[in-house]
């Protein structure tokens, strides 16, 4: 699948792209650096590999998400604006997102996002700064019933830090 | 809550008074004749029902409005009472005076009720809507398109052809700002309501879908004749403006909901992006909430399905006389992106059509409908690149927009019949100062910028001739700004790598400048004008412009309301006559 990245810091100016780096870092680094503990380590998963077809009339979960599904994982990305600073629930997306779909009634969240529930609720990190998340992938449909927010895929169990 | 008859008895008992009451339609309202509305009295406390009187022309307001009045003592969420009456309807055109009493209190609103001439002069109508359509964006188009020499335009571009012929007044009920919703929902209901709102006068209760409703042009339509309907929409097809043809909802962010209405009213050409609100939840990208699959609900409907150009052009071909065309998730990508940059989406979505072929398509299906049709066309992101002051994507879609408006005009000319609106729904505060050259020397960006006598004159080419500047990053360009903005780096250049994101929001909750601008070289930081909590720029209150051609052309003229466009429409297609 062709990489699809809207980010304009990363042609304009590639040796600046942080995010870039890191990517690479975390690729050849791999378990690791990555991993939470000797019995659970998380599998570094990217924005990009989450689904394998992308079409009009749905997307399907890539070969490497569903077999994921219920491990360790650790993804970066943006942490989207949430409801309230302190939360054990976000939206994590490949881009700093410059609406909150939550707050305005115009804005819609791209296709490619994560949900995260944290183990613990942890305060909101800056939507200019790169995290990175680690828990459980859950795969497939689910509606948090809390707020009706329809995911599709989740980490769970999750806690962030910056990078 | 308790139901009872108009008919009340008006008494002078002592009662929590009732203050300044609303009533829906609100004072002023114009209602074609013999269409369905829902009329609602909002009390302003609990009030006794047997206090209650709503007349009108000092009948009792069940008898003028063919249908029953319901008391609601309580209503919910709220200490107040109200009355409702749905699916009203007024037959006879006239004036008339609605008075709500509560025991001594009294409001007083006045309706007019019109019909439409008996005979029609349009038997099509095609509505182009260029969304936040500005003056700027015309200017901009037609100097990146066609040059321009020693002060003079060096080519016209199709919309320069149709008379300007009114300003339209942009103002929502609750102000005098306004969005798409509430704009286009006015023009296609002759109604105007609140921001956010389609469809519906927007009610005091949370609930999204209980407003009191008007009837849409689309509802009009097939209340009154045979001719087809077509809606055609870069964006999320269930977006605010082409949702609002068909839609009703106090929310325009109910898009699910929005599906359901178009399915409800079946318009024959959907055309748009937005799929992810057709699928049912449990398919991955889905954004509905239940398990309705509408692409298999409009297929059962006799609809032929296209997902990508290609099968666009083979759906036209067929004889199904029904066209779902969803090209996206999400909304489509723009003009720059699909055609040239290949940023955006694009790679995942690489065979979208455009909006001319969309146009293109539409008008040769209804106009197999020997009763006509009635079209809307929106160019969506006009608007969507204004926002986050995206110029370079916001002008070529006002080009691509621009050629969608030439296949209309290029029909007319063999369907003399056909009426043709050009307008925005809202405008933007964007204007063309001059250019910014890169030759100028020095690092300093704001010093490249040319105004008067130094702006010169651009230097886009078109040498390929389709009407679009080969390049958007050539050495001078036209420079524009909005005049407001939150916190931003202004980085003077074409935003090669994908659609402008201006701000993203901190931990407070406020929108700072994308610091992934930060580093282009010359970028300068903008402090904002507006409220930390605006996420980009905003829709400006100036008056849009009409434009018009072809036969009902002279419905519009000098200033109106964005609401009196649509008596202009009903008038020229002769939907509703005067009842003799």
């Amino acid at each position: 699948m062709p990489r699809n990245r809207i980010s304009p810091v990363r042609q304009m100016h590639p040796p600046l792209s942080r995010r870039r780096l890191l990517q690479a870092g975390a690729g050849l680094l791999g378990m690791s650096v990555l991993g939470v503990g000797p019995a659970a380590a998380a599998t570094a998963l990217d924005f990009d590999e989450l689904y394998g077809k992308i079409s009009v009339l749905g997307l399907s979960f890539s070969d490497k998400v569903k077999s994921l599904a219920g491990k360790k994982v650790a993804m970066r990305g943006f942490m989207a604006p949430p409801l309230k600073a302190e939360a054990d629930f976000f939206v994590l997306t490949e881009i700093p997102m410059a609406l909150c779909p939550f707050c305005s009634s115009d804005a819609d969240w791209p296709d490619n996002i994560v949900v995260i529930r944290l183990d613990r609720a942890q305060t909101f990190e800056q939507a200019n700064a790169l995290i990175e998340v680690e828990g459980t992938l859950e795969v497939g449909s689910w509606t948090d019933p809390a707020t009706g927010f329809v995911s599709l895929l989740r980490i769970v169990g999750a806690h962030f830090h910056a990078v | 809550m308790r139901s009872l008859l108009a008919a009340l008895v008006a008494t002078t008992c002592l009662v929590s008074v009732a203050e300044a009451a609303t009533v829906f339609p609100l004072d002023r309202a114009t209602i074609l004749a013999g269409s369905p509305f829902d009329m609602k009295v909002e009390f302003d406390a609990v009030v006794a029902s047997g206090d209650v009187t709503v007349t009108i022309n000092g009948e009792p307001a069940e008898k003028v409005l063919g249908k029953s009045v319901a008391f609601v003592e309580k209503e919910k969420g709220v200490d107040a009472s109200a009355v409702i009456v749905r699916a009203a309807s007024i037959a006879k055109p006239g004036t008339y005076t609605v008075e709500a009493k509560a025991g001594g209190e009294t409001k007083t609103v006045v309706w007019e009720v019109f019909a439409t001439p008996s005979t029609p002069t349009a038997k099509n109508v095609i509505f182009f809507l260029g969304d936040g359509l500005s003056v700027a964006h015309r200017t901009g188009a037609r100097l990146m398109s066609k040059g321009m020499h020693e002060g003079k335009a060096d080519g016209r571009l199709n919309m320069d052809d149709i008379p300007p012929v009114a300003f339209i007044g942009t103002s929502a009920t609750n102000a005098v700002a306004t969005d798409s919703a509430n704009t286009m929902s006015a023009y296609m209901t002759g109604h105007k309501t609140a921001v956010n709102a389609i469809g519906v006068y927007a009610d005091r209760t949370k609930d999204p879908f209980d407003d009191p409703r008007v009837e849409n042009i689309a509802e009009a339509l097939r209340r009154t004749t045979k001719k087809s309907i077509g809606v055609v929409a870069t964006s999320e097809i269930e977006d605010a403006t082409p949702a609002a043809v068909v839609g009703h909802t106090r929310l325009r962010a109910e898009k699910a909901a929005l599906v359901n209405d178009f399915f409800a009213v079946k318009p024959e050409v959907i055309l748009g992006g937005g799929s992810a609100y057709f699928l049912g939840k449990a398919t991955p990208g889905s954004k509905r909430k239940d398990d309705k699959d509408y692409v298999q609900l409009f297929r059962d409907a006799g609809y032929t399905l296209a997902t990508s150009k290609d099968e666009l052009a083979t759906a036209a071909g067929t004889n199904s006389g029904k066209i779902l065309g969803l090209f996206h998730t999400g909304n489509m990508d723009v003009t720059l992106d699909r055609e040239f940059l290949k940023k955006g989406t694009v790679s995942k979505f690489p065979n979208q059509p455009g909006l001319v072929q969309m146009t293109q398509v539409a008008i040769d299906e209804l106009a197999k409908n020997p009763d006509g049709f009635f079209l809307m066309v929106e160019g969506s992101s006009i608007d969507k690149m204004s926002h986050p002051m995206d110029w370079d994507r916001a002008l070529v879609e006002t080009i691509e927009f621009d050629k969608a408006i030439g296949v209309a005009v290029e029909f007319a000319r063999t369907h003399p019949d056909t009426l043709i609106v050009v307008t925005g729904d809202h405008t933007h505060g964007v204007s063309i100062i001059g250019t910014v050259d890169d030759d100028k020397p020095g690092a300093d960006m704001r010093e490249k910028v040319g105004t008067y006598a130094e702006a010169g004159f651009p230097n886009y080419e078109d040498k390929d001739g389709d009407g679009y500047p080969d390049r958007v990053d050539v050495s001078r360009r036209l420079m524009l700004f909005a005049n407001n903005f939150p916190d931003y780096y202004e980085t003077f250049r074409p935003k090669l790598d994908g659609p402008f994101e201006p701000a993203v929001k901190n931990e407070k909750g406020e929108y700072v400048a994308n610091e992934q601008y930060k580093d282009v070289p010359g970028a300068v930081l903008r402090t904002g004008n507006i409220p930390r909590n605006g996420d980009t720029a905003v829709h400006a209150v100036d008056d849009v412009v009409l434009q018009a051609t072809g036969p009902g052309a002279e419905g519009f003229r000098g200033y109106m309301e964005q609401s009196d466009v649509y008596r202009a429409l009903v008038d020229a297609l002769a939907i509703a006559p005067v009842q003799n």
